[in-house]
């Protein structure tokens, strides 16, 4: 028999549910916190529409090699021969054409549509790890400030000031190339696998805080509830404390603020590709494209159109679906 | 209230030199020698060599370090290949641009100022405005249409937006002119008209995320007791919203606030790169291309403080803003 909140909340939910409900609901049915908010999402066509749609984004990211096979083109391809003398596309709207369905880049002549398939991959990838690797850092610190207090949570919050006083960009443009020298040296040959990998490292240092800050604060929220207390006379040590007493009371907010931390991190990546760290011209990526892009603003406008709406795109169904999933695991937001 | 000013300067110096000390370490382990830079038509080993000592980069890290903070503090003599005698915000002197960091920083921060100042007033009016709007006339369409505004520029990314502005705007309709920095003492018609796009495009990203977090907190205050007692007293609506629930329901717009002015006042690296202009954050992108050490650290201290600095304020702002804060 747990003492956790959440149950109580559950009940409740239920409760009135059931107050509410039609001939569906014939008594009481016990459900858990987590199958009452996969209902109410099932039931916010917001969430589905967005949901359907990164799912899809997700399948082109994974099937990229794939698609790259039907659509019969690399992304490292060049065609020269429809360009014209000045590197740009023949054609319309950046040489859309049934063979190039986004048109091709201006002066590379490499097709714009596998590029921007294969920077979907990149981007989901990369951004997927660093909200993984970020809410981990900030889950264990939060926890252990919010729960410990004292003087480890006084280093910890001041860790986390510190981090959120340096310039992240500047930092992150004068780290990625040093960290790659340092490995590599002068000459040697990067690996687009080792771009991805400093890219997600420097996300990893920089990103924890705000779920630290919020971790922390539920943590404290929580700490001095009779649970919590029952659980300490009855000797458990603090792993069992944090991870099993006090984490799946806070679940829902750290999900929700995982959900967001995606589309950040996408947003993050572009960025710095786009100021010319992070990834190289070999990796496609969406914020390289965008700033090849403003080169040829002028005289190829359907360049910048085609990634910019993309990431557009990707990044609004994430909000989206954060936002349903936000009033989903918490009845009583009003976001 | 003097106690927590002084304990919160207190630990705001303490963070930004944490910030100076990470930073040295952090670009003196870049292993791009500046002296290679200095002298590049092959410089003989013992030149480079001799001004390698010039320059004491043959000095342990920490008195390296302690010259610089002394530089910072009091100014000093950097030696006549430095352009000599450094007055007190004395930041080091570029190689790359062959100038003192200090003039090279007054030169840029103004038009980043320039950048950031109109576009956060104009951001701050337009979020905060729109979420109370959308807040007071909650479930009509101007409430459906705010939210809509405020997750389309949530989305949105400012080099995309920045390109279409431009396309429209610049190259299209030719209603402005490409954009570029004027001072606003020489031509403030000629100032606004070069910055305009870049404040427009910062205030629409920016205020979205404003609308939806004033808006959100504007509807929970309106809930709370002491706007109801408010209104059963019988004051006015307009007092009401303006005054009780506005003040409660601005604190966390004001961190955030606090937060996003700081950072973008240490250099709008992307607003910069996308308009073409050159301000703090340009410069420190240039810097780090061209391996430029004391303008990289310059440009990052520089940034640490307005950051740190901005907080401090908020948190003054906290009690000025909301009666139940009191500063201990």
């Amino acid at each position: 028999m747990s003492l956790s909140p959440v149950e109580g909340v559950a009940l409740a939910e239920i409760e009135s549910s059931a107050d509410a409900g039609g001939p569906a609901v014939k008594g009481v049915v016990g459900r858990s916190p987590g199958q009452l908010a996969w209902l109410r999402l099932r039931r916010d066509r917001t969430a589905m529409v967005s949901g359907v749609l990164l799912i899809f984004f997700m399948v082109l990211g994974l099937a990229a090699p794939l698609i790259e096979m039907v659509y019969g083109i690399g992304p490292r391809e060049q065609f020269q021969n429809l360009l014209d003398g000045f590197g740009m596309p023949l054609g319309y709207a950046g040489g859309v054409t049934g063979e190039h369905w986004f048109g091709l880049e201006p002066g590379l002549g490499r097709d714009i549509f596998i590029r921007l398939i294969y920077g979907l991959r990149t981007s989901l990838f990369i951004a997927f790890a660093a909200a993984l690797i970020t809410a981990t850092i900030g889950v264990v610190l939060g926890a252990l400030a919010g729960y410990l207090g004292g003087w480890l949570d006084a280093v910890i919050n001041w860790i986390t000031d510190l981090t959120l006083a340096m310039p992240f960009l500047i930092i992150a443009l004068a780290l990625t190339p040093t960290i790659t020298l340092r490995f590599y040296g002068e000459r040697g040959q990067v690996s687009s696998a080792f771009g991805v990998g400093v890219l997600i490292g420097v996300f990893a240092i920089f990103g924890w805080t705000s779920t630290a800050r919020l971790v922390r604060g539920q943590v404290i929220a929580l700490r001095e509830r009779e649970f919590v207390e029952a659980a300490k006379a009855s000797g458990a040590g603090l792993g069992h404390m944090l991870f099993r007493q006090l984490l799946p009371n806070i679940w829902a907010p750290i999900l929700v603020s995982f959900s967001l931390a995606v589309p950040q991190f996408i947003t993050s990546e572009a960025a710095l590709s786009f100021i010319g760290v992070g990834l190289s011209d070999e990796t496609p990526s969406f914020g390289r494209m965008i700033y090849r892009s403003l080169d040829f603003l002028q005289t190829d406008p359907a360049y910048v159109f085609f990634p910019g709406i993309t990431i557009f795109a990707l990044v609004f169904a994430f909000n989206l679906f954060g936002d349903a999933l936000r009033d989903a695991l918490d009845p009583k937001s009003s976001r | 209230m003097a106690r927590f000013l002084i304990k919160r300067l207190f630990s705001a110096t303490l963070t930004l030199f944490a910030v100076s000390v990470l930073t040295f370490l952090m670009f003196f382990a870049l292993p791009r020698d500046p002296v290679t830079g200095m002298c590049p038509k092959n410089c003989s080993p013992e030149r480079l060599e001799r001004v390698r000592t010039e320059l004491g980069l043959n000095d342990p890290l920490i008195s390296q370090y302690a010259g610089y903070m002394k530089g910072i503090v009091m100014g000093r003599d950097l030696g006549s290949a430095q352009g000599g005698r450094c007055d007190a915000p004395c930041l080091g002197w570029s190689y790359v641009t062959n100038e003192a960091v200090s003039d090279t920083i007054a030169r840029v921060l103004p038009v980043t100022l320039s950048i950031v100042i109109p576009a956060a007033i104009l951001w701050l009016l337009l979020g905060v405005g729109l979420g109370m709007v959308s807040a007071l006339r909650r479930g009509t369409w101007l409430d459906r249409l705010a939210i809509g505004f405020s997750l389309t520029g949530a989305s949105l990314q400012l080099y995309f937006v920045g390109a279409v502005l431009l396309l429209v705007f610049v190259y299209n309709l030719r209603l402005l002119p490409v954009p570029s920095y004027t001072s606003i003492f020489d031509n403030p018609a000629k100032w606004a008209s070069g910055l305009v796009l870049a404040w427009v495009a910062l205030a629409f990203l920016f205020s979205a995320i404003y609308a939806r977090l004033s808006r959100a907190q504007m509807l929970e205050t309106l809930s709370e007791d002491f706007v109801r007692t408010a209104r059963a007293k019988g004051l006015a609506k307009p007092k009401v919203y303006g005054r009780h629930a506005l003040r409660a329901a601005i604190t966390p717009v004001v961190t955030i606030a606090g937060l996003d002015v700081g950072g973008a006042l240490g250099g709008t690296v992307i607003t910069e790169t996308t308009f073409g202009i050159q301000g703090l954050g340009r410069t420190a992108v240039d810097a780090v291309r061209s391996g430029d050490l004391p303008t990289i650290m310059a440009t990052v201290l520089i940034a640490a403080v307005f950051v740190v600095l901005a907080n401090v304020l908020v948190d003054l702002l906290y009690a000025a803003i909301d009666p139940r804060v009191r500063l201990r």
